[in-house]
């Protein structure tokens, strides 16, 4: 029946060719990836202890020292941006599932979070410098939290809305007709029915500006103290793996492959867990 | 009764607090904007459209023009874009259409927590794996072997956007009908026939999408770049060359800025640069929002 | 039993109701007698569900929805109450069993109260929580997983929840919008003899499109059509001798 064995032949062996070419070209990409997970984690665990987390940063060409303060600094800095960032875009979630809905204003207030989403964090930075440092006359970790929260402010604004404009119509009329406010309907039902997801979404954001870099430069700038003021300037991960990686001390670049471990392995671990979270919403569902 | 009756005056409250609070967000963006119109001012008004276009930065004669970083930001992206999008393309079709859901969904995740790695620790490792592969290259070439450089620059950011562009392009390919590749096959048609002619055609405008928001982020990036471009502010004449872009020209100076108009030269290019990648942004969100349309 | 002897707890007043320019009920004049079971019939989509959510003033929640004319509950136009005192004396039980799945069986049926911030006694809760759930017909089958989440029961499980805790508030009236239809037709013969040993306690508004059902359990039934009320009387009465062929029509099953 097949009149054009030939050109068969052809077009199996042309749909074999391109399946393995696609398949390599798809193999190749993750050769680079795979290797910066392993180099990080062999040039980093090489050079962790305990010493590491527990003692302050040496002076500079000396050997040995920690990264205790860009620890402490990295939960403060990353700390406050949490608590201003997320009571704001929790609310403002809130109006765009249960006022807002399909409204111009709300459409409006969608494409701005996804601009803001979108300023790459140098510009973030420039802009809390403007806001907050120079108005302060110094640096200071305050400064760096603004930037972050400014950069987590959309994607936890945008997961909100998602969840809960997935929480059933329902269950806040069983509440409205129980005589119970809207508001409270809303922060007593709807909220808490969609606590997972927001979570998630918080999670997620956290593991974002968890390992910025560009925004600290010059708000929280860095220090080679402790402090817990987080109205001086202060250290944080990202800012020691830069600054050591681009120093011309050989001791420092070993400090900054282990912070790297550090670093990547608290980011790993929030996005991991945000994903458990994010699975167990689908189940329930 | 001791109830709260009051629920329609905490229902406004509430209400309010929440507008509020959802406007501050367009208030955010306005005030980024205003704000870096404002501190760029010195340099707008001491170099008007100038600054676009010409080549001199020199802090020393307070002489401002950002046309270095300007092509030094889009050669780096477009480059990074090149290299990319094959990979991404690929990679896309293999995990939405050829691999097995068991194998495919495990390297997706690898993918996207990859793709949650802090781009200062890809700048780490570029600085010390990536710099000796190019200087090699560069021997090969004939190129003075900086090692560091616009070319280093651009694969560091094919390997950040590399993953955010597949998933993108993966979802899409993932969202084909089934009954439409099914007709394909059913007509005798091959793998290969079937992705080239139904799924890519179908996906095309997502994969775009995907693309254009993969740009969006590369133009952005800064902590990478900024560690291995080799932060000179001259114009580039090779992809070999060391160079600046606008972000990591930011990075680098701002805090070392003493005269005024050096600091508003540079909040100028951050001005610039929020100015296209908002562009780009809306751009991919225009096609998204007519793919959802579709 | 006739209408003009009982006591009167709910009369509406030329009552319509409006999606945007849509008028889906029109001019109702009903008077719902206190403590019987009346149930509310006709085609789908006559406004049956928009009638018994004016009630409650949950209409009023539906983006451009609007009411004109009035209601009286107990002499007292509720038009002019604040809606969460109204929502309060007129619980209402939906069509889905819909519990909340954040909460322990123990805190659905006290929602009334948690929802609202008010603290009970300790020994207060648990009396009330006891004395709905019994009301319901569920305690038996809940006291030992009180503890436990709501959704984790079986469907006419958590209606009847639904019930208890639309009774826990102890409403005058308790509305309900075809609550046996998501159910199978064992649970469902339980909600209804729970119904009828309901109307001792509250006032009972039921939309059904179950005639039977209606037959055992309302006292009277109000047929409605294409949002007019076209017949309102003693079940019996209505069933046996409709006045309106339009009644007469949709009971021998002529359309639907
Ligand atoms: N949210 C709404 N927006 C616009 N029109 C609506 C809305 N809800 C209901 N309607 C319309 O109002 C009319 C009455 O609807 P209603 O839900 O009250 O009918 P029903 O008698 O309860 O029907 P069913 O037996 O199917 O539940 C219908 O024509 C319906 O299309
Ligand atoms: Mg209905």
């Amino acid at each position: 029946m097949n009149t054009y064995p030939a050109r068969e032949n052809w077009r199996r062996i042309k749909n074999q060719i391109a399946v393995i070419i696609i398949i390599l070209l798809a193999l190749i990409p993750t050769l680079p990836l795979f290797f910066i997970l392993a180099n990080i984690i062999h040039e980093g665990l090489r050079s962790i202890n305990l010493d590491f987390f527990l003692h302050l940063p040496a002076p500079p060409g000396e050997t040995g020292g920690g990264i205790s303060n860009a620890l402490v600094g990295t939960f403060i800095i990353v700390g406050i941006a949490v608590i201003i960032g997320v009571p704001i875009s929790i609310l403002a979630g809130i109006y765009l599932s249960e006022y807002g809905k399909d409204s111009k204003l709300a459409e409006i207030i969608r494409i701005s979070a996804d601009v803001l989403q979108g300023v790459p964090s140098i510009v973030i930075g420039i802009v809390a410098y403007a806001w907050v440092v120079r108005p302060m006359g110094h640096f200071s970790a305050f400064s760096g939290s603004v930037a972050l929260a400014l950069m987590m402010i959309p994607v936890v604004v945008r997961t909100t809305e998602e969840v809960l404009r997935l929480v059933p119509d329902i269950l806040r009329e069983a509440s409205l007709a129980l005589g119970v406010p809207y508001w409270r309907t809303v922060m007593k039902v709807v909220l808490p029915t969609g606590m997972v997801g927001v979570t998630t979404g918080i999670l997620i954001a956290v593991a974002r500006i968890a390992g910025e870099t560009a925004p600290l430069l010059f708000t929280a700038f860095g220090n080679q103290f402790m402090t817990l003021n987080p109205m001086e300037p202060m250290n944080a991960l990202p800012l020691v793996i830069f600054n050591y990686a681009t120093s011309p001390y050989e001791d420092w670049w070993r400090q900054a492959w282990a912070t790297a471990v550090v670093l990547t392995f608290m980011v790993l671990l929030l996005n991991i867990l945000s994903r458990i979270l994010a699975k167990r919403i689908a189940g329930e569902k | 009764m001791k109830f709260n009756l009051a629920g329609q005056f905490y229902d406004d409250i509430f209400r309010k607090i929440s507008t509020v609070m959802a406007l501050l967000i367009i208030g955010l963006v306005i005030g980024i904007f205003i704000t870096l119109v404002i501190e760029s001012w010195p340099s707008i008004k001491a170099f008007g459209l100038r600054f676009i276009w010409t080549t001199t930065w020199d802090p020393v004669s307070r002489e401002f023009g950002a046309l270095p970083f300007l092509v030094g930001t889009l050669l780096t992206s477009f480059l990074a874009l090149i290299i990319a999008t094959p990979f991404a393309l690929a990679g896309a079709i293999f995990l939405g259409e050829i691999a097995p859901p068991r194998l495919a969904n495990p390297i997706s995740f690898i993918m996207e927590l990859l793709a949650g790695i802090p781009s200062v620790i890809y700048g780490l490792w570029a600085l010390f794996y990536l710099v000796p592969i190019v200087r090699w290259l560069e021997i090969k070439f004939g190129a003075p072997p900086f090692g560091l450089g616009m070319f280093t620059a651009s694969l560091v950011l094919a390997i950040m956007i590399l993953p955010y562009a597949l998933s993108v392009a993966r979802d899409v390919i993932k969202l084909v009908p089934q009954d439409i590749k099914e007709a394909a096959y059913g007509l005798g048609a091959t793998r290969w026939e079937t992705i080239l002619h139904v799924i890519v055609p179908y996906a095309r405008s997502g994969i775009f999408a995907g693309i254009v928001l993969a740009l969006g982020r590369a133009l952005g990036e800064t902590m990478a770049v900024t560690m291995v471009i080799g932060n000179r502010s001259a114009m580039p004449h090779s992809i070999w060359d060391l160079g600046n872009t606008m972000a990591s020209v930011i990075a680098n100076e701002f805090t070392e800025a003493t005269e005024d108009v050096h600091l508003a030269a540079l909040v100028e290019i951050g001005l610039l640069l929020f100015v296209i990648t908002v562009i780009v942004n809306l751009i991919a969100r225009l096609i998204i929002i007519r793919l959802k349309v579709k | 039993m006739s209408l003009e002897r009982l006591p009167i707890i709910f009369r509406t007043e030329d009552l319509c109701a409006y999606y945007e320019d849509f008028m889906a009920i029109k001019h109702i004049n009903i008077k719902i007698p206190q403590k019987q079971v009346t149930a509310l019939m006709g085609p789908s989509g006559c406004g049956k569900t928009t009638f018994i959510r004016c009630l409650n003033r949950l209409h009023e929640l539906t983006p451009g929805a609007r009411i004109t004319g009035s209601i009286y509950l107990r002499d007292q136009n509720i038009l002019q109450l604040d809606p969460i005192v109204v929502r309060r004396r007129v619980g209402m039980v939906f069509q889905r069993p819909n519990p909340f799945p954040t909460m322990t069986i123990y805190e659905n049926v006290l929602a009334g109260y948690k929802l609202l911030g008010i603290r009970l006694p300790r020994n207060e809760a648990d009396e009330i929580a006891e004395w709905a759930l019994r009301k319901a017909a569920l305690w038996e089958e809940v006291k030992d997983i009180l503890h436990r989440r709501g959704t984790f029961l079986s469907g006419g499980q958590q209606q009847r929840l639904c019930i208890a805790r639309a009774l826990a508030v102890k409403p005058e009236v308790l509305l309900m919008d075809e609550p046996t239809s998501a159910l199978d037709p064992k649970s469902s013969l339980q909600i209804e003899n729970l119904i009828v040993e309901l109307k001792e306690t509250v006032t009972i508004v039921i939309v059904t499109h179950n005639m039977p059902q209606a037959g055992r359990i309302s006292d009277f039934t109000a047929f409605f059509y294409l949002g007019e009320l076209v017949e309102f009387g003693p079940t019996a009465e209505l069933f046996t001798n409709p006045k309106d062929p339009r009644t007469e029509e949709y009971l021998t099953g002529k359309f639907s």
